[in-house]
């Protein structure tokens, strides 16, 4: 699975695409895995950015959650932000969203995670 | 069974871990929601206040889940007994034999998932154990099985030496992934990832299925192992699944502690193709409201990933019946 990848500040924002399923997980698994080896104190944070994933199954979640016990083990920072509402039901559901840093949009996301890379977000 | 009767499957114990009661507080603010809702009407009869109990409020308000430990009976229609797991719901499901069918002269034919407490504590208070002339044939895939039976019943747990039971009781060895034939059913065991084990049962009669598959944990990235579990539930007419804790939760914190989740039900059940999903093995945490919210939640995710067929989400209580 290709992520599109936008840099503000200390922040890397990775945009994945599609479904999230036990069909594509393991390419979202290794396409991730990157910048979740950077996503360390003093490092990179890492922000997902939903915004076009249609579906995420129950494997998909698992890498998330991977991803999260890594970057906190790491000292690092991970949310994601901008889900699709049918998404949002399923975090909500699997109850995804009282385990990870879930925000309504990027720049909400990025304004909780770094300041600086907030203000190179609203710089364009 | 004949080929034109419907299989049942009654729940006598629905609750995982440890059987539970409602506390005071919980009948309470139960009594409390339903008087509010009649504020005003005339309930004078017990027809009209029956009929208001169904028709007008919430089950998690006009019932409950209830709080025996695993115990389903699979009714085919034939004499003997079939039942999987032998939890605190076993003793109910005892006392309602005796009522119903007299003391003496029954066979009961019980499949075990695993010899844990909770699938194995109705045992001792199983009246038809009591009474010579009964048959009890309890079957298993695990070498330890009727020691555990048996180390239940010893002092100083209990007062009863399991070699004093008046029922002829036998112990049947199964091997996983083989077909049997008992009691008109082909029954297949399924070796299944729990602390020390446990095994599913899938059971057909005629072209009628029913899984049980409870503490059972489903490793998400062993694509085989989905795969294989997919298979187990093929087709099935009911998957008595293990929901007892969140995704969120077999992820993390409670990764390897032996359970799945709605969601990972409701996946394989879609994978599968089975028309009914049935929660199971309740959180014990859990109170009535939040079962009926997991239900709630789960006809919804069902009905946001729906692919070209629909898997009818039921939730088990103690008492409910299931005619296929």
């Amino acid at each position: 699975m290709d992520l599109r990848q936008k840099r503000y500040a200390d922040t890397v924002v990775l945009s994945p695409v599609g479904r999230i399923d036990h069909s594509t997980s393991e390419g979202f698994k290794a396409a991730l895995a990157p910048y979740m080896a950077r996503c360390a104190v003093g490092l990179d944070r890492v922000l997902l950015d939903f915004v076009s994933v249609e579906y995420i199954s129950s494997v998909g979640l698992r890498v998330l959650m991977l991803a999260s016990k890594q970057a906190k083990t790491q000292g690092g920072s991970l949310g994601v932000a901008a889900l699709q509402p049918a998404v949002k039901e399923i975090f909500d559901i699997s109850r995804f969203t009282m385990v990870l840093d879930v925000f309504p949009s990027v720049r909400e996301g990025l304004a909780r995670l770094s300041p600086p890379a907030l203000a190179a977000f609203d710089a364009g | 069974m004949p080929a034109d009767e419907r299989l049942t499957v009654k729940f006598w114990g629905t609750r995982g871990s440890i059987p539970v009661a409602m506390t005071s507080a919980e009948v309470r603010r139960k009594l409390i929601a339903a008087l509010l809702r009649a504020s005003g009407r005339t309930l004078d009869t017990p027809e009209k206040a029956a009929g208001f109990l169904e028709r007008e409020l919430d089950f998690a308000v006009s019932h409950t889940f209830g709080g025996d430990s695993s115990c389903v009976e699979i009714v085919t229609g034939r004499r003997d007994y079939v039942l999987c797991d032998l939890g605190s719901g076993a003793r109910v499901f005892g006392n309602d034999v005796l009522a119903t069918r007299g003391p003496s002269g029954n066979t009961f034919h019980a499949f075990m998932s695993h010899p844990h407490w909770d699938h194995i504590m109705g045992f001792p208070f199983f009246m038809p154990a009591y009474t010579s002339g009964n048959r009890i044939r309890i079957y298993g895939c695990h070498a330890d099985l009727e020691e555990a039976f048996r180390g239940q019943h010893a002092a100083p747990s209990f007062p009863v030496e399991f070699s004093r039971l008046p029922a002829a009781i036998e112990f049947v060895r199964l091997e996983p992934e083989r077909d049997y034939e008992i009691e008109g059913l082909r029954v297949r065991p399924k070796l299944q990832h729990h602390g020390g084990d446990s095994y599913g049962y899938r059971f057909q009669v005629n072209d009628k299925v029913v899984v049980y598959s409870t503490d059972a944990e489903h490793k998400l990235d062993d694509l085989a192992e989905i795969r294989s579990f997919a298979d187990f539930f093929r087709d099935a007419d009911l998957v008595i699944f293990d929901s007892q804790y969140s995704l969120a939760e077999t992820t993390s914190i409670k990764e390897d502690w032996g359970h799945s989740s709605n969601v990972v039900g409701l996946e394989l059940c879609q994978m599968a193709r089975a028309k009914r999903l049935c929660l199971y093995h309740h959180e014990p945490v859990s109170d009535d409201e939040q079962i009926a919210a997991l239900l709630a939640e789960t006809r919804r995710l069902e009905e946001i990933t729906r692919g070209d067929r629909r898997v009818e989400i039921l939730a088990a209580f103690d008492g409910m019946e299931i005619a296929l």
